[in-house]
């Protein structure tokens, strides 16, 4: 008997009891189509930090002193340290978290950054008017500041601001660029921000000690060179107290992210898996049910001369085309899902085709596993005894 | 040598005991039959006769307790798989519930043997077109068995037993649960049937049915208690 006719004569099986087939598939629907959307958001999620990362440059490394007492880097160590090689730019950092800023009658409070010029090779960061700061601004401490978009809209209404003044903890500034727009991240928005002379912020602040830096390495290949001579250099200064200063290369986070985001996707996964698990346990059920009621058919396809394996073959794809039929359908409402959460959610939904068709062929594999049991009990029932059935 | 060149049935010493509890019911004990080819014989007997054990063993849809049961030459002692096949090609049922599948037409109920014997699908298209035409049930295909009345049933199973061109017809009943009227309409295809040549097996307890086969085997108790021809004369008894 050709497979073709066996899968039609399953198909028209399946099709005869429409309602309980569908009620048996509805376990593997729901299990396919979270899968989907689950896995989707997963791999969603690590797209996006993933690009964040990835646009704020590979090869940068954070280094961050910590603790109150332990000495800051002085500039004369970072020229020694950017001749190493390996390294292309450094820039030391200044932060302050809640400045006041006031332009007429609007105020607010926003993040401060310090630095120098290369800062926004190094960030990644550009201005879409105005400029960045230059070596003159720090050689003159200038009080003047680079500002993001959303602080610009949030004090002056617009973003049109280069040439305007605003006052900085009660210091008037003079605004010379305005930032590109860089979007939100985990860590807040990136576009509420002023970033301002490295040595005006110095004078700002009252404080000389650097406890931020950034290194940009020549290239991507050369972070772990330049990670080297970093270290060498931490080891000598804080005599190998590695709880004085904190390093991050953005590899390390990206790689720290994407483990982090694979075991969500996997323990999401392994949620739907199990609804899926209990969809197969629903379809053995059901098959179970159906040999009982079909007794005397099998006794007569075995009496006009059907052999075991015909049997058993024919209640197997039986139970693998509800299950697979099942998985298709989950697949479509799964990518429903994700467009309907894309839509009003607003997530990032990534579905791969591996994953699609992962869950079509397990879906198959599901309705084989736990339909080999029913089939066997089919194949194995003696002829005269399903006659005899009633 | 002749005639043992033509025997399509030979039972010897067969016995069927079924296992029930702590003791055993004998179904058919000892039991040796010899039929040749286009031979129509009737098996008659009481209700709990063994009849329907003979059948079943000689339909090779059950196996013997004990004796050597051959069937075209072929010994019956075999895998389930041939058995299988013997069923598929040696043997053509006609069941007194006719036994068609319900969710499939006429056509394909009468393809199905063909389908398990594995032949393409142009050939069993043909030859179950043949063997309907044979019933005259042509202008039926696309019915469903529930769509026809119990004489056309009958055909249909008819159909499917012929299709494979079988060596021996068996029919259990074929006429117990339909009218006077269409009852002797199956009898007399039979009838025809066995006239083209068919070897007919057909297990009956009314003996107005069975005295249109040409030898009449009755079965008591699980033995062959008679065996007779047509024209009375009495080719072998049981003690």
């Amino acid at each position: 008997m050709k497979l073709t006719k066996l899968l039609k004569v399953a198909l028209a099986s399946v099709w005869s009891n429409k309602m309980r087939s569908f009620l048996t598939m509805l376990g593997i629907i729901i299990g396919i189509s979270s899968v989907i959307v689950l896995v989707g958001m997963g791999e969603g999620t690590k797209k996006q930090i993933s690009d964040q990362i990835e646009k704020l440059g590979t090869n940068l490394i954070t280094v961050s002193i910590t603790g109150n007492r332990t000495a800051a880097v002085t500039d004369e160590e970072l020229k020694e340290l950017k001749t190493k090689p390996g390294i292309k730019e450094i820039a030391p950092t200044l932060t302050q978290g809640n400045v006041n800023i006031k332009a007429g009658d609007k105020s607010d409070t926003t993040n401060l950054e310090a630095s120098t010029p290369n800062y926004a090779e190094i960030r990644k960061i550009g201005v879409i008017s105005g400029r960045f700061i230059s070596q003159r601004d720090i050689d003159n401490r200038f009080k003047v500041a680079v500002i993001g978009t959303e602080t610009a809209t949030n004090i002056f209404s617009t973003t049109n601001v280069v040439g305007r003044t605003m006052y900085v903890n009660g210091i008037e500034f003079t605004i010379i660029g305005v930032l590109e727009s860089q979007g939100s991240s985990a860590a807040g928005s990136s576009d509420d921000r002023i970033i301002i002379p490295l040595s005006t912020a110095q004078r700002l602040l009252k404080t000389t000690n650097i406890k931020t830096f950034y290194i940009e390495a020549t290239s991507k290949d050369k972070v772990s060179e330049a990670m080297s001579y970093l270290q060498l250099f931490l080891n000598k200064k804080y005599k190998n107290d590695t709880r004085s200063y904190r390093v991050f290369d953005q590899t390390s986070l990206l790689e720290t992210a994407n483990a982090t985001n694979e075991s969500m996707t996997a323990m999401l996964g392994g949620i739907a898996a199990i609804s899926l698990l209990v969809g197969g346990i629903g379809i053995m059920n059901i098959m179970l049910v159906s040999v009982v009621e079909r007794t005397r058919e099998i006794g007569i396809r075995k009496a006009i001369g059907a052999k075991r394996g015909i049997i058993l073959l024919q209640f197997l794809i039986e139970a693998a085309s509800i299950s697979s039929l099942g998985g298709i359908i989950g697949v479509a409402l799964g990518f429903l899902g994700a467009y309907g959460a894309e839509k009003f959610f607003k997530m990032t939904i990534v579905i791969s085709n591996n994953i699609v068709l992962g869950a079509v062929l397990f879906s198959i594999l599901v309705g084989i596993v736990f339909g080999i049991y029913p089939a066997n009990k089919a194949s194995k029932l003696n002829p005269i005894d399903a006659l005899r059935f009633e | 040598m002749g005639q043992h060149k033509n025997e399509v049935i030979n039972m010897k010493n067969i016995s069927k005991v079924y296992n029930m509890g702590s003791n055993d019911f004998v179904a058919l004990e000892d039991v040796n039959l010899s039929i040749n080819k286009g031979e129509y014989v009737a098996i008659v007997g009481p209700s709990g006769a063994g009849k329907s054990t003979l059948m079943n063993i000689i339909g090779c849809l059950d196996t013997p307790t004990n004796g050597e049961y051959t069937l075209d030459g072929l010994n019956t002692k075999c895998s389930d798989s041939k058995l299988a096949e013997i069923r598929n090609c040696k043997i053509g049922f006609i069941f007194q519930n006719y036994n068609l599948l319900p969710k499939l037409n006429v056509l394909e109920n009468v393809e199905l043997p063909l389908l398990y014997l594995g032949l393409g699908s142009k050939k069993v298209r043909e030859q179950a077109l043949e063997a309907l035409k044979r019933v005259g049930l042509e202008t039926h295909l696309k019915h469903k068995p529930t769509e026809l009345s119990g004489g056309q049933k009958q055909r249909v199973a008819i159909a499917r037993a012929l299709v494979t061109k079988p060596q021996i017809i068996l029919a259990d009943e074929p006429t117990g649960a339909l009218d006077s009227k269409t009852g002797r309409e199956v009898l007399d295809m039979i009838k025809e049937l066995n006239k083209e040549g068919n070897t007919i097996v057909m297990i009956t307890h009314d003996k107005e049915i069975a005295a249109e086969a040409n030898r009449i085997i009755t079965v008591k108790d699980g033995r062959i208690t008679s065996d007779s021809w047509k024209e009375g004369e009495v080719a072998y008894e049981a003690d």
